[in-house]
């Protein structure tokens, strides 16, 4: 048994743990507060307590559990709402009210629920880690697949469909030296290793957001990672939730880190409220909840990352496509930056530790799409995309936190405070932001949604371009010494910021938008530009063309329900206003 | 068991060294008893097995270390709460200093409190109507919301701070309210001209003041938002009551967080401050807003003056990552006379969608709060633009953007102290503003609103 010489914020330091290991999860104190082992100097140790260290001191007990920080992975995870080392919330308020009290010790996984456990697999089957011998219908929308745990394999020699809580034995393998291990639905997994796979492949599919700025301009891919960085204000929570609402993966794992404590509940409220669009059932039926809120403590918030990617590779595993959101890496960063200066090691850049960027990296490239880790089984596919928020201090990137992760991820939304304060959100710079994945894509795009689909997203970001550099020559000169079809070019640009770019989150029709829908919308605003161009060169006036009646109707087609038809009446009337145009100017 | 200690082997700025301590824990209370039978606090910082590290809560002018006796109190600081609290000045640690009697405590809090569980919060949503129009109508409060004033120097964030705890109300419902404010290191005539509105407002009975001045010590400062939260979290969680706390300056107490660093020598951040500048004003700013099962609410109002009115500056930087938006002064406005100056585009709130809209503001709130943004922001940009080039060389419709800022400002912003507007007057000047504008540009509103409110339509 150990003893505390030190405590000093997060960090004490024990003597006399000469049976503890790096890494080792220990308990401290009379509340059995959990803490992890840092580091080690012969029998001493630096440990990073999970709760408030206050009361604490010289002479505490100190006992290492010999065991890693862990998860328990099972069905219950989905509609759950973890703090950052995974104890529930919910049930700890049942026992100690709206305060969290320190050294509560309530098992992840409900020990009591019973599961109606379904097997796929037989007796005498040979079965190895990965391979799924049984399912549980988790939630109303996802099947749980309960997979052999890694280390084990054999052949089955029990096994039986049937109720069973967690802990209840689901089958028995017996392995070729002769060693039985009892299989049951609940495993365990370190969080900071990450999972195995057989392999991992180039990203070829996009992840569908339903936010027209990010699956038109700058789309990530299901397996890829992205980071939307901006300073306060500029709408990274809504942007992170949009994703999480309305992606199409399986199952999502949202890992609030250090931030609010009412954004929780408002996701957990809203997600239990809002069906998602695919299976009709509520959002929280697919997702999982980290909630590390910035009232609780940095050691707690180091772990959250980790503890929510693990479940999440977890999902992925059984062949699921599943996305991490993590908001925000920047208070992830400054918790390891709190912890690294309590141990007195020499700061890099800006106080951050030197191991900042690597750590940085080993979390995004669990990232990817993977064929599963399994045994004999036929190939399984899985894919897991990490979308993390910065918050740059100031809003400048410039900052150690944003670089490193730019370094890393594949796509950059890039957030602009100029456009929040005008209200243009998602405001996802057009200009700063950039995605890695078009070339990966533009197959499945072609197949799937047309090959004028890339041709437009080319056109519009062409567009937006031009604009950016008229409006830099206007600011010098004015609009007066410009042509008839830089002119147009800005209505059209325009066109393309108000009525695709901008998205309202908070209206149900907009909220969300179709693939289908978003490529007619664009098509309908550069029809526009076609058109009025041609009606340029028959010398129609650019005032005359922006005053048509159908461009008004371009501006209110994203609120429109039945937008098919609604298109296509604009597109014609449009085509109409704009030939009358013409044929009026040749009469005169 | 109490531990008194006479091995007191440094004092350096708010930091004094305690040898060969025994039984002393992290973050507990002490009391420092000079020669002259004086009694002061301090809290333990770090602990190991030969000394404590303990800050001092309270000047360490005058102290003796040889003679000087530190006594170590089992628990860390607590405030004595009870509902007399009400109509009582204290002074940043808590002690009566309105010549009246020791508050008799119901009970003892740990001022640092304790983080709140996320799945027992409720989420605020109810609309809070403070009578300004540049807050109701588009940075809109919500009970139980923490919303901070950036202002600067010179700028009158005490007038708009108590224009809004007198006219603070949610429409349509009684209040049992109450006022929680903390003066973090501002002057007396800061200070005092809140006792006098409060009295002016008849308010001040229901209000417990925490004062700590720029002549009193440093130190507390420390303590003093902590305790006026501690006593916030009583009066709603336990009492039911709707509290509004407001606490200014912040500036100062981030600034005496630095000094403890510095004197730490600790690794800081950005421009000195401690890494922790921001997990240590979450920990304060998280205990606010509504908890289920309670009827009570905590609205939290940190005023701070940005240093050389720089919004990146890391204090009012660390604040937006924290706050649910904030009401931002504008020393250009407050330079044409608008009254109150609040710089709109720069102004947010982050839980206004949840609380407007039909049922709790009326159904075109929304979209009518865009549009004024977006056009309010077209203007301003007009009117860069007409600086360059002149006003004559603007589009048509440039022209009547500028005309609509201008006046935007002077009726809409510029209401002044002392007036107080309904939701419903705030909408329909707007409207009105908006008005101004060729209607194919109210691209934001749903056009069933434009028919039936914009006037002349």
């Amino acid at each position: 048994m150990g003893r505390i010489v030190k405590v000093s914020g997060p960090l004490i330091v024990a003597e006399g743990l000469a049976d503890a290991s790096i890494t080792d999860i220990v308990l401290v104190g009379e509340r059995r507060l959990r803490g992890e082992i840092l580091s080690m100097t012969g029998d001493r140790a630096n440990i990073q307590v999970y709760e408030e260290t206050a009361g604490l001191g010289p002479g505490a007990a100190v006992n290492t559990t010999g065991s890693v920080l862990s998860v328990e992975l099972g069905p219950g995870l989905l509609e759950n709402i973890y703090d950052g080392i995974q104890r529930p919330p919910e049930e700890i308020r049942e026992l100690t009210g709206a305060a969290l009290t320190r050294g509560v010790e309530i098992p992840a996984l409900n020990r009591e629920r019973v599961w109606d456990f379904n097997a796929t697999a037989q007796v005498g089957g040979k079965v190895a880690g990965g391979d799924i011998i049984g399912t549980v219908r988790e939630t109303s929308a996802i099947e749980h697949r309960v997979m052999i745990p890694h280390g084990i394999n054999g052949e089955i020699t029990a096994i039986q469909s049937g109720e069973y809580t967690v802990l209840d034995t689901i089958a028995t393998i017996k392995s070729e030296d002769g060693k039985t291990s009892d299989i049951t639905l609940m495993q365990k997994w370190g969080v900071r290793k990450s999972r195995p796979y057989k392999r991992k492949h180039l990203p070829t599919i996009p992840l569908q957001s339903g936010q027209r700025v990010i699956d038109t301009l700058f789309p990530i891919a299901k397996g890829g990672t992205a980071a939307v960085i901006g300073a306060f204000g500029s709408g990274k929570t809504v942007i992170q939730r949009q994703i999480a609402k309305w992606s199409d993966v399986d199952v999502v794992v949202y890992i609030g880190c250090g931030e609010r404590g009412n954004e929780m509940t408002d996701l957990l409220t809203e997600f239990t409220e809002i069906n998602d669009p695919r299976t009709g059932e509520p959002l929280i039926k697919r997702t999982v909840i980290i909630a590390n809120t910035s009232d609780m403590t940095v050691a707690a918030r180091e772990a959250s990352i980790y503890t929510g990617i693990t479940i999440a590779e977890y999902y992925r595993d059984m062949g699921y496509d599943v996305a991490v959101i993590a908001d925000s890496t920047s208070r992830w960063a400054e918790a390891l930056r709190e912890i690294s200066g309590c141990l007195d090691e020499m700061p890099g850049e800006e106080g951050y530790p030197a191991y900042l960027s690597s750590r940085l990296a080993q979390f995004y490239e669990r990232a990817g799409a993977v064929e599963c880790q399994c045994g004999g089984e036929p190939t399984r596919k899985g894919s897991l995309t990490v979308i993390g928020a910065v918050s740059p201090p100031s809003g400048d990137i410039s900052e150690p936190v944003s670089q490193a992760t730019l370094r890393f991820v594949k796509v950059f939304w890039s957030l602009d405070a100029n456009l929040a304060r005008k209200r243009h959100f998602p405001a996802i710079s057009w200009l700063n932001s950039y995605s890695l994945y078009l070339d990966n894509l533009s197959s499945w795009y072609d197949k799937n949604l047309g090959v004028s689909f890339l041709k437009n997203r080319e056109n519009a970001v062409a567009l937006l371009a031009e604009e950016n550099s008229l409006n830099e020559i206007a600011k010098l000169v004015g609009k007066d010494s410009f042509s008839a079809a830089e002119l147009l070019a800005l209505e059209t640009a325009k066109l393309i910021r108000e009525d695709y770019l901008q998205q309202d989150a908070f209206v149900d029709v907009d909220s969300y938008s179709s693939y289908d829908r978003q490529v007619k919308t664009l098509a309908m605003i550069l029809e526009y530009d076609t058109l009025a161009r041609g009606a340029l060169q028959r010398g129609v006036s650019v005032k005359d063309l922006s005053a048509i009646e159908a461009k008004t109707r371009i501006s209110r087609a994203k609120t429109v329900n039945d937008y098919k038809s609604e298109y296509e009446k604009i597109s014609a009337d449009m085509t109409a206003q704009i030939k009358a145009l013409i044929s009026g100017g040749d009469a005169e | 068991m109490i531990r008194e200690y006479k091995t007191i082997r440094e004092v350096s700025g708010p930091l004094m060294i305690v040898g060969d301590v025994e039984n002393v824990t992290y973050d507990e209370l002490a009391e420092i008893e000079l020669p002259n039978g004086e009694i002061r606090r301090c809290k333990v910082l770090e602990i190991s097995e030969s000394e404590a590290v303990v800050q001092l809560l309270e000047s360490s002018e005058g102290i003796n270390p040889a003679e000087s006796k530190v006594r170590f109190l089992g628990h860390g600081m607590r405030l004595g709460v009870s509902e007399d609290m009400l109509g009582r000045v204290f002074n940043g640690t808590g002690r009566p200093i309105d010549g009246g009697p020791e508050v008799l405590a119901e009970k003892w809090l740990d001022v640092n409190g304790l983080p709140t569980n996320p799945a027992a919060r409720n989420y605020p949503s109810k609309f809070v109507q403070t009578g300004i129009s540049a807050i109701d109508g588009l940075n809109t409060l919500t009970l139980g919301q923490k919303i901070a004033i950036f202002s600067g120097n010179g700028l009158p964030h005490n007038q708009l701070a108590a224009q809004i705890a007198r006219q603070a109300k949610v429409p349509g419902t009684e209040s049992n309210f109450a006022i929680c404010f903390a003066a973090v290191g501002i002057t007396f005539e800061e200070s005092e001209y809140f006792t006098q509105e409060f009295k002016r407002s008849g308010a001040f009975e229901r209000t417990v003041m925490f004062t700590n001045l720029a002549n009193d010590p440093v130190a507390e400062r420390i303590a003093t938002p902590r305790i006026c939260l501690t006593a916030a979290e009583y009066l709603a969680f336990e009492k039911n009551m709707r509290v509004l706390v407001i606490i200014t300056d912040m500036t100062n107490y981030a600034e005496t967080l630095r000094e403890i660093s510095a004197a730490r020598k600790e690794i800081s951040g950005r421009r000195g401050y401690p890494v922790n500048l921001h997990s240590d004003l979450a920990a304060m700013y998280e205990r606010v807003g509504l908890r289920r099962g309670s009827e009570g609410s905590i609205t939290l109002i940190p005023i701070l003056t940005m240093p050389e009115d720089d919004i990146t500056h890391p204090i009012p930087d660390t604040t937006g990552y924290i706050a649910e938006g904030q009401i931002v002064l504008s020393r250009e406005l407050y330079g044409k006379g608008v009254i109150p100056p609040i710089d709109v585009p720069n102004s947010m709130s982050r839980l206004k969608d949840k609380g407007i809209g039909a049922g709790k503001t009326r159904e075109d709130h929304s979209g009518t709060a865009n549009q004024l943004f977006a056009a309010y922001s077209a203007g301003k940009d007009a009117r860069a633009l007409s600086a360059i080039i002149g006003e004559s060389a603007l589009s048509d419709t440039d022209k009547l953007y500028l005309k609509f800022a201008e006046r935007f400002e002077t009726e809409y912003i510029g209401q002044g102290f002392n007036l107080e507007r309904d939701i419903e007057r705030t909408l329909s000047i707007g409207w009105e503003l908006l008005s101004i504008l060729p209607v194919t540009e109210l691209k934001r509103i749903k056009t069933e609103y434009i028919d039936k409110y914009l006037p002349g339509v």
